[in-house]
């Protein structure tokens, strides 16, 4: 192998340089990722440390926002997030689990493509879309449901303080119930796959044992998914804290901090998004800068929880 | 017997009531939550067919009840004043995302290749596997505010532009192309790349002449989704292309604007026009979007087929 035949060149320098060359570039496209993320969380805090270095701590603690007087709070906007997240995932994980039960124990498998399908085109629509469907054509809508909803609680201990006074359209509920629309694709997807996963023997042998299909569903394929099931829910409700421009129309943005779901309020993304135009002074902008960097950091504690849950359950599944 | 249980659920099921003598509560009980499980289906189903049905509705006469206009004038500058015209989005939307499309696919694939070709179970794949889920999960919002901070302000007014649009919805666009597009590697068998080792060939040629083009299917349907995504982004352009109401094919020159970013500004107005505007704009939008859906729909049938 050592020696070529004489009529032929060499071609082992050249191709190795290229070879070379090739893997230096492909290493360097996918150390970019490392490198922009170092970057993200670089540049952002230099932005940030203005706002920091005049309010210190109280950026997180105080509920003032006041531009005018110079007053950075951020408390109200990550409320406004954890609770509009939090409605999202409420309402939809039992929907977003139903689907994939339903797709992946149920439907015949010509239905099941389109089943997928519909899921899919649900997260192709884009957000400001639902935005703009929320703001001039749910809202609306929605100011008697609430009224309705407030009338059957009012006076209640805690549930009347919940679904308390209802005024207006754009409110944290309203931001909820779009979000929980687009945050099921990603749930349901991950959800299906997880519970593919369940062996046909478990579920042969649930149904041996003369369990109905449901019992078959709570006693086989629940149990063996619910860690992946936490994990995609995780996942959901790191997207719906990032969500921006959906949650800006319909969340009414006025920051609050109530336990009334039918109040306007604000979340950390949205104020972002809404404010920036108006943000001319050096501080505010830091502000909203800290903001942002406060989400990313937000969002990654809870993909990086999701994406260990995920991993811990499949690991499991693979020992059992 | 197994034939026959796989082929036949539902008679299976009835067989197994019947024999086992399933008390009525306990079939009730299937029977309501097999309901339950269907109506999550029909609520997004409707949901979603009523959101398609408004903006298509809504949408419908300024797009194509006065045809050639909506596509061929700039915006109105007045929100009160009607008149159509929206050339100026939705050529900002597709000069900015096929920049963006040029600059994450080629290294989104790169990365790709790098990962499942060279990387492999590495600790650096790895940790840049990891890092990709991430970056995935990373907002778009923080995008456009990183590249606000670390491209436009470093360039003064002249940072607002289609180009620093374009570098936004790239970081958007890059860890969904690296990972879809390394999922489509690993599914390349290992007997073609070792059957091009055999013949002598190098692992770069071996990764450009077999096995990027056994998984091109599969990448480009990945990167048509990823645009599809990046096309209707609109919080990471709020930070980086300034507004504009006139047509501007330069990306790198000037202040620009998108169809997402024209849905964003209208819907905040309370004039009925400037609304129609929004829905017409939405219409446009999802029709783009569904378009490159569907064709990495047909490129992945076409995938399923040849394997």
């Amino acid at each position: 192998m050592n020696t070529l035949p004489a009529d032929l060149p060499d071609l082992r320098p050249r191709r190795q340089i290229l070879d070379r060359l090739f893997r230096g570039s492909t290493f360097a496209a996918g150390a970019l990722i490392l490198v922009i993320l170092v970057l993200i969380a670089w540049t952002v805090t230099q932005k940030s440390l203005p706002v920091f270095r005049s309010e210190g701590i109280r950026f997180f603690t105080q509920r003032r926002w006041a531009p005018s007087n110079e007053i950075y709070g951020a408390l109200s906007f990550i409320y406004g997030t954890a609770v509009t997240a939090l409605i999202a995932v409420v309402i939809s994980v039992p929907i977003s689990v139903g689907i994939a039960l339903f797709t992946t124990q149920i439907a015949p498998s010509w239905l099941k493509k389109w089943l997928v399908s519909l899921t899919d085109l649900v997260a192709v629509v884009p957000s400001v879309v639902f935005g703009l469907w929320g703001i001039i054509f749910l809202a609306p809508k929605l100011v008697g449901v609430y009224k309705t909803i407030n009338g059957w609680f009012e006076g209640w201990p805690v549930l009347g303080h919940i679904f308390g006074h209802a005024s207006v359209g754009r409110t944290f509920m309203t931001a909820g119930l779009i979000l929980s629309v687009m945050i099921t694709p990603i749930i349901t997807s991950i959800a299906r796959e997880v519970i593919e996963t369940c062996p046909q023997t478990d579920r042969d042998g649930a149904l041996a044992l003369g369990a109905t299909r449901w019992e078959m569903i709570t006693g086989a394929v629940l149990p063996h998914s619910l860690g992946g099931i936490v994990g995609a829910v995780m996942l959901g409700l790191g997207r719906a804290m990032g969500e921006t421009i959906a949650v800006a129309l319909v969340i009414g943005s006025s920051p609050s901090i109530t336990a009334n779901v039918f109040s306007s309020g604000d979340s950390l993304p949205s104020v972002i998004a809404f404010q920036w135009g108006e943000a001319t002074s050096e501080l505010k902008r830091s502000a909203l800068i800290a903001m942002g960097l406060t989400l990313f950091i937000l969002t990654i504690v809870v993909n990086l929880t999701a994406t260990a849950v995920v991993n811990r359950a499949t690991k499991k599944v693979q020992g059992a | 017997m197994a034939v026959l249980a796989e082929g036949l659920p539902s008679q299976r099921e009835s067989l197994a009531a019947e024999l086992s003598g399933i008390s009525g509560r306990r079939r009730t009980k299937n029977l309501v939550m097999t309901a339950l499980m269907l109506l999550a289906v029909v609520m997004v189903g409707f949901v979603l067919l009523l959101v398609l049905a408004t903006v298509v509705t809504k949408g419908w006469s300024i797009v194509v009840g006065s045809f050639p206009d909506w596509f061929s004038k700039d915006i109105q500058l007045r929100p009160r004043v009607a008149g159509p015209g929206m050339k100026a989005a939705i050529i900002g939307t597709c000069v900015i995302t096929f920049t963006a499309t040029l600059i994450a696919v080629p290294l989104g694939i790169a990365g790709a290749v790098y990962l499942n070709e060279y990387g492999r179970t590495r600790p650096f794949a790895r940790v840049l596997r990891f890092l990709a889920n991430v970056m995935a999960g990373v907002p778009s919002i923080v995008m456009g505010l990183f590249i606000y901070v670390f491209w436009v302000v470093p360039r003064g007014t002249n940072g607002l532009n289609g180009f620093s649009g374009s570098l936004a919805l790239a970081c958007l666009m890059l860890p969904i192309v690296v990972r879809s597009s390394e999922e489509m590697l690993r599914l390349v068998p290992q007997n073609l790349r070792d059957a091009s080792y055999a013949l002598g060939a190098s692992t770069s040629r071996t990764t450009l002449r077999v096995v990027l083009p056994k998984a091109s299917p599969g990448v480009i349907s990945g990167c048509l989704l990823a645009i599809a995504r990046a096309a209707g982004e609109t919080a990471p352009l709020i930070f980086t292309i300034g507004a504009a109401k006139a047509t501007n094919w330069s990306v790198f020159k000037g202040t620009n604007t998108s169809l997402s970013m024209q849905i964003y500004g209208n819907a905040k107005e309370s004039f009925v026009t400037a609304q129609q505007r929004a829905w017409g704009a939405a219409l446009t939008l999802i029709a783009l979007a569904f378009l490159f859906t569907v064709a990495a729909r047909l490129l992945s049938a076409r995938l399923a087929r040849t394997r």
